[in-house]
């Protein structure tokens, strides 16, 4: 059984902050297709495409008919876990100072004996279930969990290592104007935040859905206009020390392509909110984020990204506003491999047209706010660094994989 | 019946060993350096006779063997790189002894040289292989005492064996020390003490695991006409048997290469287990030993436990088991470690142990195992000596 955590006290302001450690983030090219899978919370390894043997660690020929073809593909992760160890000794400073540390052998059903971290509830003999997740360092990594839920079983240290739970963690969202905004306070609070700082440009002024928003649990209203370097900057000499999680809800969307838009008023507008927001937020908390990455039960642990997924590849009926997007995952990119250096994850959720005015004349499937918000949640808590939400975002994903250029014509007409 | 070709008038000589220090200044070149020169004295040899070199070392990096042949001014016309750890000195062995045996070399000198620099075993646990790398050291890092943990929960949940089992052969390797004057551990072990000692990444503890350090063995295989000529006291080679990745399909390992090879080995060599006056075994983790008893033969698959219940395991026991004290108590001097228990049984059926001798010793087993590159250890290989009376 997992013991519950308990909420962090204050910190004590005269303690040294723990310097975030890494573990060894190095892998074979051939290895980070396991990362790949990690990222968006697949079970995937290689399997043979000319015998079917189903291989790992991952290789460059079939250990069974030496074939090239390993592709990487879903595979049943239920398995046995046939051998554990505690491990209390480790040449490694991450792991020593973790130690003890669980691991074992678990034989998968569908052939390969895997060696993975072991969740607390889960015993030696036992079923087990295993996942692919993402380490402090960046890479993928498996963990064993028993075959079934267990009470509390999200609160297990090992297991918390490579999540970004919510739950006692400190969270800003930093556009409370928006339905989305307004939804994830709403969600991450029902989460188990311990504090919902919610970002308004000039909050004097009032908007819809601030009564409701005002009486989620633990919402703190804070002055926050992202247009703004000073306002941005303000925000983070105050709270940038208590932010665990960073939830970039700012939107702008506009219809209309490069030629159509006739000027570049709303283009700055929109990079101004979008990608120089993103860029004022990550130059404002990204480094406090980054110091804390390892400073306990609610050590700093995401900046999400939502980002409508013509990011990655243009929708021409809104072709301005999907540069924009494209603009700001390439800034996401650059982000996590700076905060990864602090252990803090960048997540990026990528949706499609929301359920909001500004899609008013898309035809539907669209996306709920709460969906969006439900979504994100789950990302944190799981421990993904990308998302796809919505039937046309994972349309997108999936055709996106298949012919990129075919999608482009797809889009465009 | 064995359709290999006997090695015939091939023998062992000159075994030497430099030795260990825990930690130390100098290169593996330099240790690799101590143990040739030594061979070639010993030998009455001067170095420009040496026409073949074997070379096993993890720290002699960025050279391999050919950089050695410059370093060490020799010009062999056979040379050979042996990166095979714990099955190291077999390997080259029986290498070195088809060289001598087909004339394309008369004296190869085989060397296993290590240096051990404060964190340099943690620098070569992260990079030791790609899958390591990729599936091994980010889990935990604690090295091969984890990888080992595992096969040794295995077995012991499978076939009874207990931590006692594992202790009686510590025990017994310390005692077998106290009189080798290679031996780092020098101090008795008492079955208390091994119980008690820290657990290091359970069921193993303290006294299971090797201690890393420096240090170089060597030995010369030449034609024995050759070295009796020189005054040589030779160890005969019956036979080997040598094993990659066996058994690739055990989720999770429970024997070695030698259980596919083992048969060959005896009919090779004309002997039988009974006829083996003591046997070292690679013991990286003594539950390794108990895998070897077993798959060489000494009892059935899974009778380990008992055999070491019923036998007294110090070089006048009834199973005399590694004589020197083996890594446990020696130390593991890197790739010497596979060398270690080779030129021990070189001394002991040679009549110049130099500690505990195994009384009328003159038919002797040597077993190397070693390469653990994900989950278990891959290579494999014995070897069969014999003394002056077989």
């Amino acid at each position: 059984m997992t013991k519950p955590l308990q909420r962090p006290k204050r910190k004590d302001p005269l303690k040294k902050t723990r310097i975030p450690l890494l573990p060894q983030g190095t892998r074979s090219r051939t290895a980070l297709g396991l990362t790949s899978a990690a990222a968006e919370g697949r079970f995937q390894l290689q399997v043979c495409s000319d015998c079917g043997t189903v291989v790992y660690p991952p290789r460059d020929a079939c250990p069974r008919c030496l074939s090239a073809r390993l592709p990487f593909k879903d595979v049943a992760n239920g398995g046995t876990l046939l051998a554990e160890t505690t491990i209390r000794t480790s040449t490694d400073v991450y792991f020593r100072e973790r130690m003890p540390w669980r691991i074992g052998t678990v034989q998968l059903d569908a052939g390969p004996s895997i060696v993975a971290h072991l969740h607390g509830d889960l015993r030696e003999g036992e079923r087990a279930r295993l996942q692919l997740k993402i380490d402090k360092s960046g890479q993928a990594i498996a963990m064993a969990l028993p075959a079934e839920d267990t009470p509390n079983m999200a609160d297990d240290p090992q297991w918390r290592e490579l999540t970004c739970d919510p739950k006692f963690r400190r969270v800003l969202i930093t556009d409370g104007r928006t339905a989305v905004g307004q939804a994830l306070a709403e969600a991450v609070s029902e989460a188990g935040a311990s504090v919902v700082f919610v970002g308004v440009a000039d909050p004097w002024k009032p908007f819809p859905g601030e009564e409701r928003l005002r009486k989620i649990e633990r919402v703190e209203i804070v002055a926050l206009d992202l247009t703004d370097t000073i306002s941005v900057n303000e925000c983070a000499g105050e709270f940038a020390a208590r932010v665990d999680i960073l939830i970039n809800t700012a939107e702008y969307v506009r219809t209309g392509g490069i030629i159509d838009r006739k000027g570049l008023t709303v283009a700055r507008e929109e990079l101004e909110m979008r990608y120089f927001g993103l860029t004022r937020l990550a130059q404002a908390f990204g480094p406090v984020l980054r110091a804390r990455g390892a400073d306990g039960v609610n050590s700093a642990a995401a900046f999400v990204n939502l980002l409508s997924v013509y990011a990655l590849a243009n929708w021409p009926a809104y072709g301005a506003f999907s540069a924009t997007e494209a603009a700001c995952l390439s800034a996401a990119q650059s982000l996590r491999a700076e905060l990864r250096q602090g252990g803090v994850k960048v997540v990026n959720a990528f949706f499609g047209p929301l359920e909001t005015e500004w899609y008013q004349a898309v035809p539907p499937p669209k996306v709920a706010p709460s969906a969006l918000a439900r979504a994100v949640v789950r990302a944190l808590q799981q421990g993904l660094e990308d998302v796809f939400v919505g039937d046309i975002a994972e349309d997108i994903r999936a055709r996106l994989a298949v012919d990129p250029k075919a999608l482009e014509r797809e889009l465009g007409s | 019946m064995s359709t290999r070709q006997p090695y015939d008038g091939i023998v062992i000589a000159a075994p030497v060993t430099i030795p260990y220090r825990r930690y130390s200044t100098n290169t593996a070149h330099w240790w690799v350096g101590r143990a040739v020169s030594e061979v070639v004295q010993r030998a009455g040899l001067r170095s420009t006779d040496v026409d073949g070199l074997s070379l096993s070392s993890f720290t002699v990096g960025p050279d391999t063997a050919i950089g050695l042949t410059q370093h060490l001014g020799l010009s062999p016309r056979w040379l050979d790189h042996v990166p095979l750890g714990g099955a190291s000195g077999v390997v080259a062995l029986r290498r070195a002894a088809r060289a001598v045996q087909c004339g394309d070399a008369e004296f190869v000198v085989c060397v296993a040289g290590d240096t051990n620099q404060v964190d340099s075993f943690r620098r070569m646990l992260s990079t030791f292989s790609r899958f390591a790398q990729d599936a091994v050291y980010p889990y935990g890092s604690g090295g091969p005492n984890a990888s080992f943990a595992l096969i040794a929960r295995n077995y012991m949940k499978r076939y009874g064996a207990t931590r006692e089992d594992f202790g009686k052969i510590c025990v017994a390797q310390r005692a077998n020390a106290l009189s080798f004057p290679h031996a780092l551990m020098k101090k008795p072990l008492t079955l208390d003490e091994y119980m008690s000692a820290r657990a290091i990444s359970d069921p193993i503890h303290l006294f299971d695991c090797v201690m890393p350090c420096a240090g170089a063995e060597a030995f010369l295989v030449c034609r024995e006409d050759v070295a009796k000529g020189q005054g040589l006291p030779a160890a005969r080679l019956l036979a080997t048997i040598e094993r990659h990745n066996a058994f690739p399909d055990d989720p999770i390992q429970y024997r070695g290469g030698w259980a596919m090879d083992v048969p060959e080995l005896y009919a090779m060599g004309g002997v039988t287990t009974d006829d083996v006056d003591f046997v070292q075994t690679y013991d990286d983790y003594p539950v390794i030993c108990m895998m070897q008893m077993e798959d060489l033969g000494f009892c059935a698959k899974g009778e380990g436990p008992d055999f070491v219940r019923s036998h007294t395991l110090t070089a006048d026991g009834s199973f005399p088991h590694n004589t020197s004290g083996g890594q446990l108590s020696v130390g593991q001097a890197g790739a010497a470690g596979g060398f270690l228990g080779l030129v021990e049984a070189v001394r002991q059926v040679t009549g110049s142990a130099l500690g505990a001798a195994v009384p009328d010793a003159d038919i002797g087993l040597v077993s190397g195992f070693g390469m653990v590159t994900y989950d278990r250890g891959l290579a494999s290989g014995a070897a069969l000596l014999a003394g002056g009376r077989a």
